[in-house]
This record gives C-alpha cells, sequence and structure tokens, in this order.
C-alpha cells in the first residue's frame, strides 16, 4: 500500500471512529433536532464550523494568560460572543434559517463539542494547531448532520431538496420516492431518535471491526 | 393562561427530551442507573428554575430598561455558570452529606442544555413571573421523569442479549424512538 492511500484510509476511519457526534456522542441534541432537511443541516454546520474555527483561535491565543480558576467562564464568554455574532449575521441573511434553526442557534452555546474542544485542545495547543483542530472537528460534525437529514429528509419526504438561503432560490428538488409511498414518521421525533440509533450502531460496528482487525493482526 | 395546563404541556407534551431533543448529553450520560438518576434529576429542578428565577429578574430588571435586549445569551449563559458554581461551593459547606450525592452532577448541568433553553423560552414566551415557574418546574420535572424512567429500562436491558453494535447507547436511541411515539400519543391531552 503506498503512503498516500495509507494516509487516506486514516483520515477516513478517522472521520469515523473519532466522529464527535456517532462516535463519542457530543452535540447530539442538535444533531437530533434540526436534521429534517439538508438545508438546516448545512446552516448549522456552517454555524458551528464558524463558532468551533473561532473560539478553538481565540481560546489558544488567550491560553497563557487565563488564570486556571475562572477558565471555563472565560471560554464561555468567548463562545458566547461569536454565537451571538453568527445569531446576529444569519437573522440579517437569511431570515428563511433564522426561523427554521430557531432555539437552537442560541443553543450552539452549550454544544457540547465547542467547549469540549475549547478545553481539551485549544487550552493546550498553539493556534495554527488549533485552528485546524477545530475545522476538522467541525466538518465531520457537519458531515454527520448532513448523513442524519439525507436519510430523514429522503425516507421523510421522498425528495431531497436544497435551496439557496440567501434568496430562497431552489437549487435542485429531486423527487425519489413516489408520492405517496414517502414515510412522514421518519420527520418526527421518533424518526429522528431511530435514525441516530441505526447510524450509531453503524459506527460501533465498523469500531469493532477495526478492532477485530487488529486482534487478528497482533496475533499473527 | 391556566397554570395547570402549562404545566402539563412543560411536563408531557413538550417535554424537553422526547419532543425538543435538550439536554441530551446529560441524558445518555447518567442514565444507565436509577439512583443517579434521581440525583441528577433533583439537581436540573433545582438549577432549571433558580437559574430561570435569576434570568427573568435580570432581563425585565437591567437588561430591557437598558435597551441591552442582543446581550441576553452572554448575560444568561455567565449567569448559569456562576449559579451553578455558588450552588456547588453553597452545597458544600452547607451539606457535605448532599454534596457527596449531587456534587458530581452539577458542574455537568452547566453544559446542559435544558437550563438555558428554559430561560430563554420564558423570556420569549413573555411568560409572567407566576407562569414562569411553573413552566421551568415543569420542564426540569419532566426532565427529571424521563430520566428515571429510562433508567429503569436500561437497568433491565443489562445481560439481554442485544447485537453488539447496538450495547451502550445505540440501544438507547431505540428506545427513546420507541418511547417518543408514546408520548406523542398523549399530544390532544391539553
Amino acid at each position: 500500500m503506498s503512503e498516500n492511500t495509507e494516509k487516506k484510509q486514516g483520515f477516513f476511519s478517522k472521520l469515523i471512529v473519532e466522529n464527535p457526534v456517532f462516535g463519542l456522542y457530543l452535540g447530539i441534541c442538535s444533531a437530533l433536532a434540526i436534521t429534517t432537511s439538508l438545508n438546516n443541516a448545512i446552516g448549522m454546520g456552517v454555524a458551528v464550523i464558524f463558532v468551533l474555527v473561532l473560539s478553538n483561535i481565540f481560546v489558544s491565543l488567550v491560553r497563557n494568560i487565563t488564570p486556571n480558576d475562572i477558565h471555563i467562564p472565560v471560554y464561555i464568554v468567548i463562545i458566547a460572543t461569536l454565537v451571538t455574532i453568527v445569531k446576529m449575521l444569519i437573522q440579517a441573511y437569511t431570515p428563511s434559517l433564522y426561523t427554521a434553526l430557531g432555539a437552537f442557534i442560541d443553543l450552539i452555546v452549550v454544544n457540547c463539542i465547542i467547549l469540549g474542544r475549547a478545553e481539551a485542545f485549544a487550552s493546550c495547543n498553539s493556534v495554527g494547531a488549533s485552528a485546524k483542530d477545530g475545522l476538522m472537528m467541525g466538518i465531520s460534525y457537519t458531515l454527520s448532520i448532513l448523513a442524519m437529514s439525507f436519510i430523514r429528509q429522503l425516507l421523510g419526504t421522498g425528495s431531497l431538496s436544497l435551496s439557496n438561503p440567501f434568496n430562497n432560490v431552489t437549487l435542485f428538488d429531486v423527487r425519489l420516492i413516489p408520492q405517496g409511498f414517502e414515510i412522514p414518521f421518519f420527520t418526527t421525533q421518533t424518526g429522528a431518535f431511530l435514525t441516530f440509533a441505526i447510524l450509531a450502531a453503524a459506527v460501533t460496528a465498523y469500531k469493532n471491526h477495526l478492532d477485530e482487525v487488529a486482534k487478528k493482526g497482533e496475533e499473527k | 393562561m391556566n397554570l395547570l395546563t402549562l404545566f402539563l404541556s412543560a411536563l408531557l407534551i413538550n417535554n424537553i427530551i422526547l419532543a425538543k431533543f435538550l439536554g441530551m448529553c446529560p441524558f445518555m450520560g447518567v442514565s444507565s442507573k436509577v439512583e443517579p438518576a434521581i440525583g441528577m434529576g433533583a439537581a436540573v429542578i433545582f438549577v432549571v428554575t433558580g437559574a430561570s428565577i435569576l434570568s427573568w429578574l435580570l432581563f425585565y430588571l437591567v437588561l430591557k430598561p437598558l435597551g441591552l435586549e442582543y446581550m441576553e445569551l452572554i448575560c444568561f449563559i455567565l449567569l448559569i455558570a456562576a449559579f451553578v458554581q455558588f450552588v456547588e461551593m453553597f452545597v458544600k459547606k452547607m451539606s457535605p452529606s448532599l454534596y457527596k450525592q449531587l456534587g458530581i452532577y452539577l458542574p455537568l448541568i452547566t453544559t446542559n442544555c435544558a437550563v438555558l433553553y428554559a430561560a430563554q423560552e420564558n423570556i420569549s414566551q413573555g411568560y409572567n413571573f407566576i407562569e414562569m415557574i411553573i413552566n421551568s418546574v415543569g420542564i426540569a420535572a419532566g426532565f427529571m421523569l424521563m430520566l428515571v424512567i429510562f433508567a429503569t429500562i436500561r437497568e433491565r436491558l443489562q445481560g439481554n442479549d442485544i447485537p453488539k453494535a447496538f450495547r451502550g447507547n445505540p440501544i438507547a436511541f431505540i428506545i427513546a424512538a420507541i418511547m417518543a411515539i408514546a408520548f406523542s400519543a398523549l399530544a390532544g391531552l391539553v
């Protein structure tokens, strides 16, 4: 195996095994609630990437001057400020997204992924590395909620659609399941839990598979 | 608005976990045994109610007269973090035995989205003081109810023959899905 493909496979399995949503069970609230359409998932994903990258950068910048006793409040204020900025931007430029995501924009503040990365990574690493970590985590969060919303929108409404949030022009709208054969159940809460359970089980199964492969390698 | 209706809808119909998907992280973390579930539930009821009262007062007495409504999020989250820290210190000093039972759950509550959600919901719905308290207690009691029911089911699951990939959290989400069906039937109650 050439080094390049090995690296690629490493990235892929890292994306699955160290996935913040299905692997570590962080940030599940928003992953369950807003994944009814691809539009919501992309909007939420972009907002989270923005906050995560910037909060990691700022936390990393102040890491040496923050007294240890009050580091959590300091991080929370940084994150809350960034979320307020994002909320105002979304409200001003993409009002349709603002109504669709609702309270969940505010709740990015308490998304465990963001505080978790600030605490576990950005507080003890350089600015560049923290920014990269934030981007990686944000992208894998976005891919996870995209996978959720892909399944839920496809099975629940029978079609996949995406529109430009800035002017509400439909970019594409393909019906893959004929009318009357869709399963609206998947857009409800129950469908959210079920989709999540199955995806999480798939990730666990992949992890178990990797462990077994590693064990076999050792035995040889 | 009828206060009983408000309480029931916060407790059952708009249940914080099954209908709003909030507070999932601590929910999955501590719902595997009944006893810690009760402790966590009690701590959440206390913190949600206390934080809601404080943030309601802060909003109507400070932020609104000064025209600083856009600072709501930053102020509320700081208030919640400070309140949790304060409660932790207070309980530690006053009742070491209670601290032993609740202590480990208190820091977890800061990142429980239910607290922030309750505080913001009270403001955005324009509740008055009494409605605000009823709504907050309803939300938190709904969290505790789910936590205890869930823990009871998960205790029974131990030792059952669950497919390997579903062990742990995935099966808990399947249970949540089934419970969501049951609770959706309550929607016509109010």
